[in-house]
C-alpha cells in the first residue's frame, strides 16, 4: 500500500495494458508525470474519512428498479450489424481471440 | 421583419400561437445564422438542415390543422454530440466514433421529438466531456462569442456557444461535474443541471454514470424551465431514472420572488482562488437579491475542499468503466497495429484505443484504472466515494437552515486558447464550484451576472434533491433584478459578429 510514493513507469504500463491502451515511450513518461501531479492532489481523500465513513457510491438511492415483463421491439440484426467494423453472415467479425497455438 | 434569432424561446412560443411566424421560418433563421457565424464560432459538429426543415414543415402542418401542441412545439433545438440520434452522426467529439450513425434515440431526443422540436444540429464538446474548453475536441474547439480568442467552456462548450451565438434559442446539455453550468457561466448564458436522475440517460453516452445529468441551455430562465419540463419525467429504460412528480418548474421561474427565501453563501467559495472581477459581480448579485428581500447567510461546507480531489478519483474510475465499451468490435473505428500479421482481438482492441482516444481521454482511463487496481482501490476510489458521503452530510445540515445555496459558478472568466492545456490540474481547478452538486445528486443553475474585463461572469444556486423548482425562481429572481438594472439581459451585450458573406 502506497501513501504517497509517486507513480512509476513501469506502473503507468501496466495499468495501461489493464485498459487496453497501447502507449508509446513518450506517452508513458509525460502520462507518468501527469498522473504523479494529479494523485498528489486526490491523495488527500485518504486522510479526510477514516473506516466509520460510510461509503456513497449513487447520490439518489433506488433499489430493486424492474420493469414490467412484457416484449419491447429492439433494434434488428442489421441495425445492430450496421456500425460494425466487419460483419458476415449477421453476425460481428472480430479478429482472432484464442493465442497464437 | 425582426430579427428571429434574437427572440427568446418563450417569444417564439407566442409568435408561433398566434400564427405570425411558422416554424419554418425560425428554424430557416436560425439555419441562416449558423451557416453565417459557425465558420468562426465552430459550435457545430454536424447540422441536420433537411431534418430540421422537414421537422418544422410538420409542425407548421400540424399547427394549421388545428393540433393541440406543447409550448415549445416548432422551436428549434440544438443537442450536445454526448447524446444518440437516430441516422444522424454522434461522435461524443472523439475520433473513435467518426462516422458512426446510431440506431437509436436518446430517451431526451424522442422527447425534443415528441415535443416537435426540430433538431438543427450536434453541438461540440470536449472529447466524451472530458476537459472544460472543447480544446480537447477531437473536432477542434469552439470559439467564445464574446471574444473569439477565449475558449466557451467545457464540456459542452458548442451548446453554450451555439445558444450565445443565436444560432439556436435552445440546447441540450449533460454536465458531470459543470459542464453545462461553467460554459454557461463564460458564455453569459443560463445554464441547468437538474437533480441526479429528473432526466433520463438514456442514449447519452456515459462518462461518469453516478455523476452525469442532461439539462437546458438557453438565454433566459424561463426558457431553461420551458425546455427541463420538456425532458423530465421517469423513464424505465433508465434504471436510476426517479419515478417522482417533477415540481412545477415553470411556475417558478415566472414567479420569480424572493422574499423570505434563505439563501446560503458557501463560506468556501468566496475567497482565494476566486478571481477579484468575479468575486466584485458575485457580491453585487449579493446585494441585489438582499435588497429584494432574501434572507441571506453565511454558511460553511468544509468538505467542499475535499470535492475536486473525491471528483477526480470517482469520474475516472467510472469512466474507466464506461468506456471499455469502445473495443473496435461492434461499432466505432478499428485500427490494426502495423507490421502484426494475424493481430489478436486485444492487440487490435489497444491499437484503436491509442489512435481513436485523444491525450485527456487517455489520461483519464489511465488514472481511473489505476484508482480501481487491487492495491489502490481502497486507497483512492473508497477514500473518494466516502467524501462522497461527507459531501452530502454537509449539505444536508445546511438546507435545514436555508433553501438555496448561492456562490460564483466558475473560479475565473474564460481563459485564452492554450493557456491550460498543459497542466491538467490548472484545467480541473475550474471544477471546484460546480462538483460538489454531483457528488451529491443536486441540482444547480448558473445564471449570467455581469462581465469582468468584458467577459461573462456566472452565479450559481444549488437546492436540494428534488427541489429544483427553488433554482428556477431564485436564477429569474437574479436575472429580473439584473436586467432591471441592466436595461436588458446581459446577452443583449455581446458584441456583433463578423458574418460570413
Amino acid at each position: 500500500m502506497t501513501e504517497s510514493s509517486p507513480i512509476t513507469r513501469e506502473e503507468v504500463a501496466h495499468v495501461a495494458n489493464l485498459a487496453r491502451i497501447q502507449l508509446t515511450d513518450a506517452e508513458l513518461d509525460h502520462l507518468r508525470d501527469d498522473l504523479a501531479a494529479i494523485l498528489d492532489h486526490v491523495k488527500v481523500v485518504q486522510s479526510v474519512v477514516d473506516e466509520n465513513t460510510p461509503a456513497m457510491s449513487h447520490p439518489i438511492p433506488v433499489t430493486n428498479v424492474f420493469r414490467e415483463d412484457v416484449n419491447v421491439p429492439g433494434l434488428s440484426a442489421a441495425e445492430a450489424l450496421a456500425g460494425a467494423p466487419e460483419s458476415e453472415e449477421q453476425r460481428f467479425v472480430v479478429p482472432r481471440i484464442l493465442g497464437e497455438d | 421583419m425582426t430579427d428571429l434569432t434574437r427572440k427568446t424561446a418563450a417569444e417564439l412560443s407566442e409568435l408561433l400561437s398566434s400564427g405570425e411566424v411558422s416554424s419554418r421560418e425560425i428554424t430557416q433563421a436560425s439555419l441562416d445564422r449558423i451557416a453565417a457565424v459557425d465558420g468562426e464560432i465552430h459550435a457545430f459538429l454536424h447540422v441536420s438542415q433537411e431534418a430540421a426543415l422537414e421537422a418544422a414543415d410538420r409542425v407548421d402542418a400540424a399547427r394549421a390543422a388545428g393540433e393541440n401542441l406543447g409550448t415549445l412545439a416548432g422551436i428549434p433545438i440544438a443537442v450536445k454530440d454526448a447524446l444518440t440520434t437516430r441516422g444522424i452522426p454522434t461522435t461524443s467529439g472523439s475520433r473513435i466514433l467518426e462516422g458512426w450513425i446510431p440506431p437509436y434515440d436518446a430517451t431526451v431526443v424522442e422527447r425534443l421529438k415528441s415535443a416537435h422540436m426540430p433538431i438543427i444540429g450536434k453541438t461540440n464538446m470536449d472529447e466524451f466531456a472530458m476537459g472544460s474548453s472543447t480544446e480537447h475536441s477531437a473536432f477542434g474547439p469552439s470559439r467564445n462569442p464574446w471574444n473569439t480568442g477565449v475558449i466557451p467552456g467545457g464540456s459542452g462548450g458548442g451548446s453554450a456557444a451555439a445558444v450565445a451565438a443565436f444560432e439556436a434559442p435552445l440546447a441540450i446539455g449533460s454536465d458531470t461535474g459543470g459542464s453545462i453550468r461553467q460554459p454557461a457561466a463564460v458564455t453569459g448564458t443560463v445554464g441547468v443541471k437538474p437533480t441526479y436522475g429528473a432526466v433520463s440517460r438514456y442514449g447519452l453516452i456515459a462518462l461518469a454514470s453516478s455523476l452525469d445529468q442532461i439539462g437546458p441551455v438557453s438565454r433566459t430562465v424561463l426558457d431553461a424551465a420551458l425546455l427541463h419540463n420538456v425532458i423530465a419525467g421517469h423513464d424505465p429504460r433508465d434504471s436510476t431514472s426517479l419515478d417522482a412528480p417533477v415540481p412545477d418548474i415553470v411556475a417558478a421561474a415566472k414567479r420569480a420572488d424572493l422574499s423570505g427565501v434563505k439563501i446560503g453563501i458557501v463560506k468556501e467559495f468566496i475567497g482565494e482562488g476566486f478571481d477579484p472581477g468575479v468575486r466584485a459581480r458575485f457580491e453585487e448579485s449579493v446585494a441585489l437579491v438582499t435588497a429584494a428581500g432574501a434572507d441571506v447567510v453565511e454558511v460553511s461546507c468544509p468538505s467542499f475542499e475535499h470535492a475536486l480531489a473525491a471528483y477526480y478519483l470517482v469520474l475516472p474510475s467510472e469512466a474507466s468503466s464506461n468506456l471499455a465499451k469502445f473495443d473496435a468490435m461492434r461499432f466505432g473505428l478499428r485500427v490494426a497495429p502495423d507490421g502484426v500479421s494475424e493481430p489478436s482481438a486485444e492487440q487490435v482492441m489497444a491499437t484503436t484505443r491509442d489512435v481513436g482516444f485523444g491525450d485527456e481521454v487517455k489520461r483519464r482511463l489511465i488514472l481511473g484504472t489505476y484508482a480501481l487496481s487491487s492495491g489502490y482501490y481502497d486507497a483512492y476510489y473508497g477514500s473518494a466515494q466516502k467524501v462522497r458521503s461527507l459531501i452530502a452530510q454537509d449539505l444536508e445540515r445546511v438546507f435545514v437552515d436555508v433553501d438555496v445555496l448561492m456562490s460564483p459558478t466558475s473560479p475565473t472568466t474564460a481563459w485564452e486558447f492554450g493557456a491550460k492545456i498543459d497542466d491538467p490540474m490548472s484545467m480541473y481547478l475550474q471544477d471546484i464550484a460546480t462538483t460538489p452538486a454531483n457528488l451529491a445528486g443536486i441540482g444547480g443553475i448558473s445564471v449570467p451576472a455581469g462581465l469582468s474585463d468584458g467577459l461573462p461572469v456566472g452565479v450559481q444556486f444549488l437546492a436540494p434533491a428534488m427541489a429544483d423548482d427553488r433554482l428556477y425562481n431564485a436564477g429569474a429572481a437574479l436575472e429580473k433584478l439584473l436586467a432591471e438594472k441592466w436595461g436588458g439581459y446581459l446577452i443583449d451585450q455581446a458584441p456583433e459578429l463578423e458574418v460570413a458573406p
